[in-house]
C-alpha cells in the first residue's frame, strides 16, 4: 500500500456483487488519464488516480449501469478542526506581532513619561532618535505589514477599510517623526516631537485587540461547534449480512445502520428492529427520551440510550435533519435584520469621511491652533485616523445575531434569517392554532350517542370505514378507536370530502354522512332533539361530529383531543410578556371556548375554515398589530406565510418547513416564548452594541481632533486612541458574547 | 494659503477616488470567475455577467484574518463561509439585470457582480 491519497474517491450505488468489482474497475481503467482504479466492495468506494475529470468517471460508471457520486471526505468536523488550527496560528501570530511592537512601544512611552520631552535639539539626540526610528521601521515591517499591504491593495481597488486607517494614521506619526530627525531644520524647534512610541504602540495595540476580537469570536459560534460535534465520522452498516464500520460519507440511502447503546445515531432513518429510548435533547431541547421501536423515525445527532437498533437509512449527508439545521443555523447566523442596515450604509462610506475629518482637523490646527501649529494638527489628524473604528460599527449587528440565533437553536428553536428575528421582538398578538398546538393533536374517540342506530360497534365500524379515506385528525381518532376494537373496516364508494364540513361516502348501499352540524343543515338531516347533547359535549371540551344514514341521524361521535401538559403554563407566559393570546380552530364554538377556557384563552375564532386562517391574521394586522401564527406548518401554510412571523411547530426534528420564519422542533409552546425572549434579548443587544459603536465614533473623533483643547486645554494621545480602537471592536463581540448566557424562564 | 489649498485637493481625491472613479469591471466569459480574498480586497472586485447564463463565482480565500471568513450577498439571500486556502464555489442561476453587492460581515472587503 502507498500514502499516496486517491486523486478520486467515489461512492458507488447499484453494485450488488462481487462480478461488479471487475466492471466497474474495467470502466475506469478504460477511461482517458485514469491510472489506476480500486474497488473496496465491502463499502462500496472506488479510489481512482490519475489525470481526469470526476464527470468523465461518474460517465463511466453510468455507462455500465451503477450510479456513482464523488465522496467529500472533509467532514465538517474536519472543516471545524482546520478552522479551529487556522485560527489558532493566526492567534499566535497576532500576540507575537503585539510582544514585538509593545517591546519597543512601552519602553519608550514610559521614557516619554519619565525622562518628558521627546524632542530633537542635539546632534547626539538626532542619532539616538534615528535609531529608534529604525527599529520603529522594523515594528512596522514585522508587525504591522498587514495593515500596510492591505491599506495599498484597497486603495489600488478604491475602497478604504480599517487597514487605511492604521496604516495613514501610523505612517502620519512616523513620516513626520523621521522627517525632522533627518532634517531638523525643517520645522521649528518646539515642533521636534518625535512620535515613534505612538506608532509601535499603536500596532501593538491593534494586533493584541485583534487577537482578543479573535478569541472572543470563537465563542460566538460555540452553538454551531455543538451541532457540528452531533454528527459522528463513522457508521456500522449490514452489507451482505456482513457488519462493516464505514465512514458516514459512505453510508447509502436503505443501506441497515446497526446503533449500539450509547452509541450515535449517524443518519436519519426508520427502525426495522428493536427497541430503545433515544435523548433527543441536543436538537429538539426536550429533555425527556423518547421511545423507539419499529417503524419509528431515527434522526441523526441524537444519542441511543438502552437498547440496540437497526435501521434503515432514509436520509443521508447533506439531507439529514441535522444537516440541514446546521446549514439553516448558518445561514441564519450570517443574515442581517433591518436594524443593521443604517450600519451598513455608514459603514460603506466611514473610512473616506474620517480621512476628510482628519484633513479638516489638521488644516483647523494649522490655520487657528497655537505654537507649534504643526505638531498639533500631525497629532489631532493621527488621533482622528486611529481611533475612529469602522469595525465596531460592522460588527455590532452581526456578533449578536451569531449569538441569538444559535442561542435560539439550543433551545430547539430554528429562527430562518435576522428579519424573522428582529420582527419576532416585536409581536403584539399571537395566533395558536388548537389542534396540534395547544393540544396534542392525537384526539381520542370518547363518546357515541346512539339516535337511529342501535349498535354502537356498527356505528363505529361504519363511521371508521367512511373516514378511512380522510386524512383528517379527528377521522383518524375514529379509524383508530375501530381499529383498537377489532372492527373491521368496510369498502367504501363515492368518497368525497367537502373541506371545513365533514364527508360523504356509499357503503352498502347506504348513504354515510359525517361531519358538523352545518353539513347536516345543508343535507336536510334532522337534529331535533340531538343538538342540546351536542352542545354539551362540546362544553366539556370534546368536539362532537354528526353521523347519519341513509338521511338519517344516527349517532353523534365525540372525539376529545387533550390539551398539552404545558400549553397552559406557556399561554401565560407568553401573556406575562404582554401577548395578546387568540386560539384559531375550524372546531365549533362550544368545544372552542372549553378548550380556550381550559387553556387560559379569553380571544379565539372557531368554525375558521383552513382558506380563511389568513383571513384572521390580515385582519388582525389591519388593526395595527404585528401577528404570529402558530401552525402545524402544513395545513397552516399560507396563514403562517401571512403573519409577520410564522411559528411552525415541527413533529420531532421535520424542520423542512418552509413556510415558517421560526421553527419549534419541540411540540411544546415554549419553544414559542423562548423564541420570543432570545430574540428580544439579542435585539436588545444588537442596540446596545450599535449605540456603543456609534457613540464611540461619533464622540470620539471629534475628541480625537481636539475639540476639548479650546476649552480644557486636552488633546489626546495617538496612544489613547489606538487603545480605544482596539478594544471598542473586543468590547462589541464581548457584549455580543453576554447573550450566550442568557436563559430563557418557564414559569 | 498653499497647505489649505493642498488640504482642500487632498479631500477632492478622496471623494474621486473612493466615490466618484468607477473601476473596470472584469467581465465573464466562460461562465465561472475566480475571485482571490486576500490583504482586504476582493481580486477582482467589479465583475460583470450576463443575465442569460449561469456563473459560478470561486472565491479563494488567503487571509486570515476572521474579516474574510464570510461573503455575504444579501439582495440574493447568499450567505457562505470561506474556507482558509481553498476555493469555496457559489453558483448563480436565473439573475436578473442588475447589481448585487457583495462583502464580507463587516463590509471592509467589497465588491459588486452587476448583471447586464
Amino acid at each position: 500500500m502507498n500514502n499516496i491519497k486517491p486523486d478520486h474517491q467515489l461512492i458507488i450505488e447499484g453494485a450488488g456483487c462481487a462480478s461488479c468489482v471487475g466492471k466497474i474497475e474495467g470502466a475506469l481503467k478504460g477511461t482517458n488519464g485514469v491510472v489506476s482504479a480500486e474497488m473496496n466492495f465491502a463499502d462500496r468506494t472506488v479510489q481512482v488516480t490519475g489525470t481526469v475529470k470526476t464527470e468523465e468517471l461518474i460517465k463511466a460508471v453510468e455507462s455500465i449501469g451503477y450510479n456513482a457520486k464523488p465522496i467529500d471526505d472533509s467532514s465538517e468536523i474536519d472543516t471545524l478542526d482546520e478552522k479551529e488550527a487556522a485560527d489558532w496560528k493566526y492567534y499566535k501570530k497576532l500576540i507575537r506581532d503585539t510582544f514585538i511592537a509593545l517591546s519597543l512601544g512601552v519602553p519608550l512611552m514610559i521614557y516619554g513619561i519619565v525622562v518628558g520631552e521627546m524632542t530633537v535639539e542635539t546632534n547626539l539626540e538626532r542619532m539616538s532618535w534615528l535609531v529608534v526610528g529604525i527599529l520603529t521601521f522594523g515594528v512596522m515591517y514585522f508587525s504591522g505589514k498587514h495593515f500596510y499591504v492591505g491599506a495599498w491593495k484597497s486603495f489600488k481597488n478604491h475602497s478604504a477599510n480599517m487597514d487605511t486607517l492604521i496604516a495613514l494614521g501610523t505612517g502620519t506619526a512616523w513620516i513626520y517623526s523621521i522627517a525632522f530627525v533627518l532634517a531638523p531644520d525643517a520645522v521649528p524647534l518646539m515642533a521636534r516631537h518625535v512620535y515613534f512610541e505612538a506608532t509601535a504602540m499603536i500596532i501593538g495595540l491593534i494586533n493584541l485587540g485583534l487577537a482578543l476580537e479573535l478569541k472572543a469570536r470563537g465563542k460566538t459560534s460555540e452553538a454551531i461547534k455543538r451541532l457540528i460535534g452531533l454528527q459522528t465520522k463513522t457508521a456500522t452498516v449490514v452489507r451482505d449480512s456482513k457488519e462493516v464500520q464505514i465512514g458516514i460519507e459512505q453510508v447509502l440511502l436503505n443501506d441497515v445502520v446497526k446503533v449500539k447503546p450509547g452509541g450515535k445515531i449517524p443518519v436519519d432513518g426508520i427502525v426495522l428492529e428493536g427497541h430503545t429510548s433515544i435523548d433527543e435533547s441536543m436538537l429538539t431541547g426536550e429533555p425527556m427520551p423518547v421511545e423507539k421501536a419499529k417503524e419509528d423515525e431515527v434522526v441523526a445527532g441524537t444519542l441511543n440510550k438502552s437498547g440496540m437498533i437497526l435501521f434503515r437509512a432514509t436520509r443521508v449527508g447533506k439531507d439529514t435533519a441535522l444537516a440541514q439545521i446546521i446549514n439553516m443555523v448558518k445561514r441564519a447566523q450570517n443574515s442581517k435584520p433591518p436594524i443593521g442596515r443604517l450600519a451598513d450604509v455608514i459603514s460603506a462610506y466611514f473610512v473616506p469621511v474620517v480621512m476628510i475629518i482628519s484633513i479638516l482637523s489638521a488644516l483647523a490646527w494649522l490655520n487657528f491652533g497655537p505654537e507649534p501649529a504643526i505638531a498639533f494638527a500631525i497629532v489631532s489628524a493621527t488621533t482622528v485616523l486611529i481611533i475612529a473604528c469602522p469595525c465596531a460599527l460592522g460588527l455590532a449587528t452581526p456578533m449578536s445575531v451569531m449569538v441569538g440565533v444559535g442561542k435560539a437553536a439550543e433551545a430547539g428553536v430554528l429562527i430562518r434569517n435576522g428579519e424573522a428575528l428582529q420582527t419576532a421582538s416585536k409581536i403584539t398578538s399571537m395566533i395558536l392554532d388548537k389542534t396540534g398546538t395547544i393540544t396534542e393533536g392525537t384526539p381520542k374517540v370518547t363518546n357515541i350517542v346512539l339516535a337511529k342506530a342501535t349498535d354502537e360497534k356498527e356505528v363505529l365500524q361504519l363511521a371508521a370505514s367512511l373516514e378511512s379515506g380522510s386524512e383528517h385528525p379527528l377521522a383518524q381518532a375514529i379509524v383508530e378507536s375501530a381499529l383498537d376494537q377489532d372492527i373491521e373496516l368496510l369498502k367504501i364508494e363515492s368518497f368525497n370530502a367537502i373541506t371545513g364540513f365533514g364527508v360523504e361516502a356509499t357503503c352498502n348501499n347506504k348513504t354515510l354522512l359525517f361531519g358538523n352540524d352545518k353539513l347536516m343543515k345543508i343535507k336536510g338531516i334532522d337534529l331535533t332533539g340531538f343538538v342540546g347533547k351536542a352542545q354539551s359535549l362540546a362544553k366539556e371540551a370534546k368536539t362532537p361530529m354528526y353521523f347519519a344514514v341513509n338521511g338519517e341521524l344516527a349517532a353523534i361521535i365525540a372525539v376529545a383531543d387533550p390539551i398539552k401538559s404545558d400549553s397552559i403554563s406557556s399561554i401565560k407566559r407568553l401573556q406575562t410578556n404582554g401577548i395578546r393570546v387568540i386560539m384559531l380552530t375550524g372546531d365549533n364554538k362550544d368545544t372552542a371556548a372549553a378548550v380556550a377556557k381550559k387553556a387560559g384563552i379569553s380571544e379565539f375564532f372557531a368554525e375558521v375554515l383552513p382558506e380563511d386562517k389568513a383571513n384572521k391574521v390580515k385582519e388582525l394586522q389591519d388593526s395595527g398589530e404585528t401577528v404570529g401564527m402558530t401552525g402545524d406548518g402544513i395545513n397552516d401554510a399560507p396563514a403562517l406565510a401571512l403573519a409577520d412571523v410564522g411559528f411552525a411547530i415541527g413533529t420531532g426534528t421535520d424542520v423542512a418547513i418552509e413556510s415558517a420564519d421560526i421553527t419549534l422542533m419541540r411540540g411544546s409552546l415554549h419553544g414559542l416564548a423562548d423564541a420570543i425572549a432570545v430574540s428580544k434579548a439579542t435585539l436588545r443587544n444588537i442596540k446596545q452594541n450599535l449605540f456603543g459603536a456609534f457613540v464611540y465614533n461619533v464622540a470620539g473623533i471629534p475628541f480625537a481632533a481636539g475639540i476639548l483643547y479650546p476649552f480644557f486645554g486636552i488633546l489626546l494621545s495617538p496612544v489613547i486612541a489606538g487603545a480605544a480602537m482596539a478594544f471598542s471592536s473586543l468590547t462589541v463581540v464581548s457584549n455580543a458574547n453576554r447573550l450566550r448566557l442568557f436563559k430563557a424562564k418557564e414559569h | 494659503m498653499l497647505i489649505n489649498l493642498l488640504g482642500l485637493v487632498l479631500i477632492a481625491l478622496i471623494v474621486w477616488w473612493f466615490w466618484l472613479y468607477k473601476p473596470n469591471k472584469t467581465i465573464v466569459q466562460n461562465r465561472e470567475v475566480l475571485i482571490e480574498v486576500k490583504d482586504g480586497v476582493y481580486s477582482p472586485s467589479s465583475i460583470q455577467v450576463s443575465a442569460s447564463q449561469p456563473v459560478t463565482l470561486k472565491f479563494m480565500r488567503k487571509d486570515q484574518s476572521p474579516c474574510a471568513e464570510t461573503i455575504l450577498i444579501p439582495s440574493l439571500d447568499i450567505s457562505e463561509q470561506l474556507k482558509l486556502n481553498e476555493i469555496t464555489q457559489i453558483t448563480l442561476l436565473n439573475l436578473s439585470p442588475g447589481e448585487h453587492e457583495f462583502h464580507c460581515q463587516m463590509q471592509m472587503y467589497r465588491g459588486v457582480l452587476k448583471v447586464i
